[in-house]
């Protein structure tokens, strides 16, 4: 079957994002800045059907995550049903909300693999960045009782200002940890990153001494743990293949059960998204129209249209096209091709030092 | 980055730790292993090998099975084996027991 001139895939991966309860208020924070409340989440047997119906689809890994998904009582009734449907299942946790006690719970539900985030090295800064006193004492906690229970571990580090200088003391962390991963994850601005961005930002002999360090580390640590690190965008010549491309390789479910292309879809103006609980996941993968919006490469512009790279990253972000541009079909300004490339220049500069606007209801 | 060819003794026994799984999808195309947070598409000699490596049986014993089953040289069913073994090893995707 084909549509807008790309033979329809199968999606790989799911991100369900269980709850938009957290009790952090992270301000890189990739959820919309209107979250979903306790009263629409959809229930555990319509997670249940969900990832049945993903895995029909050919969906092989759910990611738990929100929000903060250890906030749902019915976590380990999920995880039980990620793992009926024959889905591989990635818990992607602050940890706050964990008990040694419901982690193993867990553990006998099937949960495959356990994600922590955590917010600096210093124990300070990452409970000022979470906004949440005692936050890193209990991820170090929770994250040892992974390594316990004999569950693969990895720690997510979201980098930007406040923690870009200590790259090696945060890998140097996660080894000590037992992780057999860990990501370097640069900020990406979107929700409530994009409304942080001035204080979030970091220079850019900042960026390129992180992207040394990295190097160093992996050589370093070669076999005994691995360093996942794109270079962040705005200080990239290329942009980065975004979801592995619109309604190709991935979607994502929110708490109230719309269906999105990419967590930050709904920036997106005019875009019909459809929900679980009307339509079959089938249905919406094939037809809904927020899908079929940017998938293949018939929608796109100049100069992505006749670009020798647009089958490999897509154009880069539509929600990035959107948000900087005001055009959803433009290429994404990251793109050193794209005529508006001197904007992300100039935002990649603006960085300050600054208070956070934390994440909240 | 050149790392040095790798040495691995014969009595190691080999598993997939918890957390990675070798599976099979039609709608992806083939054989998968599955792990945190990525997948990787596996190819008729991965299968093979992975498939022989329950914990129970060591290096030596999975290179005769392969090279008797698929009546390839031993040295040449070796070196892939530990290449892959090594490879697999450094990402976190093997335990080697």
């Amino acid at each position: 079957m084909t549509t807008n001139g790309a033979s329809l895939s199968a999606p790989l991966g799911l991100l369900a994002e269980l709850t938009h309860r957290c009790p952090l208020g992270c301000p890189y924070c990739s959820n919309p800045l209107a979250l979903d409340r306790r009263g629409d989440e959809l229930d555990t047997a319509t997670w249940g059907r969900v990832f049945c119906e993903a895995a029909a689809l050919g969906v092989l890994q759910v990611h738990l995550s929100g929000g903060e998904p250890a906030a749902r009582r019915d976590l380990s009734e999920i995880v039980k049903g990620a793992r009926e449907a024959g889905l591989y299942s990635n818990l992607i946790t602050s940890a706050v909300g964990l008990t040694p006690q419901n982690l193993a719970v867990l553990a006998d539900a099937g949960l495959d693999h356990v994600q922590i985030s955590i917010q600096d090295s210093d124990e300070a800064s990452a409970d000022h960045i979470a906004r949440y006193k005692g936050a890193s004492a209990r991820k170090r906690a929770i994250a040892r009782d992974v390594v316990r229970l004999g569950l693969p571990l990895t720690i997510n580090m979201v980098v930007h200002r406040a923690n870009i200088g200590r790259i090696e003391p945060m890998v140097d962390l996660a080894l000590s940890l037992g992780a057999g991963r860990v990501e370097i994850a640069h900020v990406q601005y979107y929700g409530w990153a994009l409304k942080n961005r001035d204080v979030l930002m970091p220079t850019r002999a900042q960026v390129e001494e992180a992207v040394r360090q990295v190097e160093t580390l992996r050589t370093r640590h070669h076999g005994q743990i691995v360093i996942d690190a794109v270079v962040p965008d705005y200080y990239a010549r290329f942009p980065k293949p975004c979801v592995g491309g619109w309604g190709r390789r991935s979607l994502n479910v929110t708490p109230a059960g719309r269906v999105l292309p990419c967590h930050a879809a709904e920036v997106i103006p005019g875009l019909e998204f459809w929900n679980v609980r009307e339509h079959s996941l089938a249905d919406i993968w094939r037809s809904s129209p927020a899908f079929l919006a940017f998938r293949g490469t018939d929608w796109m512009q100049e100069p992505c249209r006749s670009c020798a790279r647009r089958d490999q990253d897509f154009g880069g972000c539509r929600c990035q096209a959107f948000l900087l541009t005001g055009d959803a079909r433009a290429a994404d300004p990251v793109c050193h091709l794209s005529p508006q490339h001197a904007l992300v220049e100039t935002l990649a500069s603006a960085g300050q030092d600054g208070a956070y606007s934390y994440r909240s209801f | 980055m050149d790392t040095p060819p790798r040495q691995l003794s014969g009595s190691v026994c080999p598993r997939l730790p918890r957390g990675v799984r070798l599976t099979h999808s039609e709608a992806q195309g083939g054989w998968i292993l599955l792990a945190p947070e990525r997948v990787f598409k596996a190819d008729g000699i991965t299968v093979e090998i992975l498939k022989r490596c329950t914990g129970e049986t060591n290096l030596n014993a999975i290179v005769d099975d392969l090279a008797r089953t698929f009546a390839a040289p031993r040295e040449r069913i070796h070196a892939d084996v530990v290449n892959l073994l090594g490879s697999l090893a450094d990402k976190k995707l093997l335990e080697l027991g």
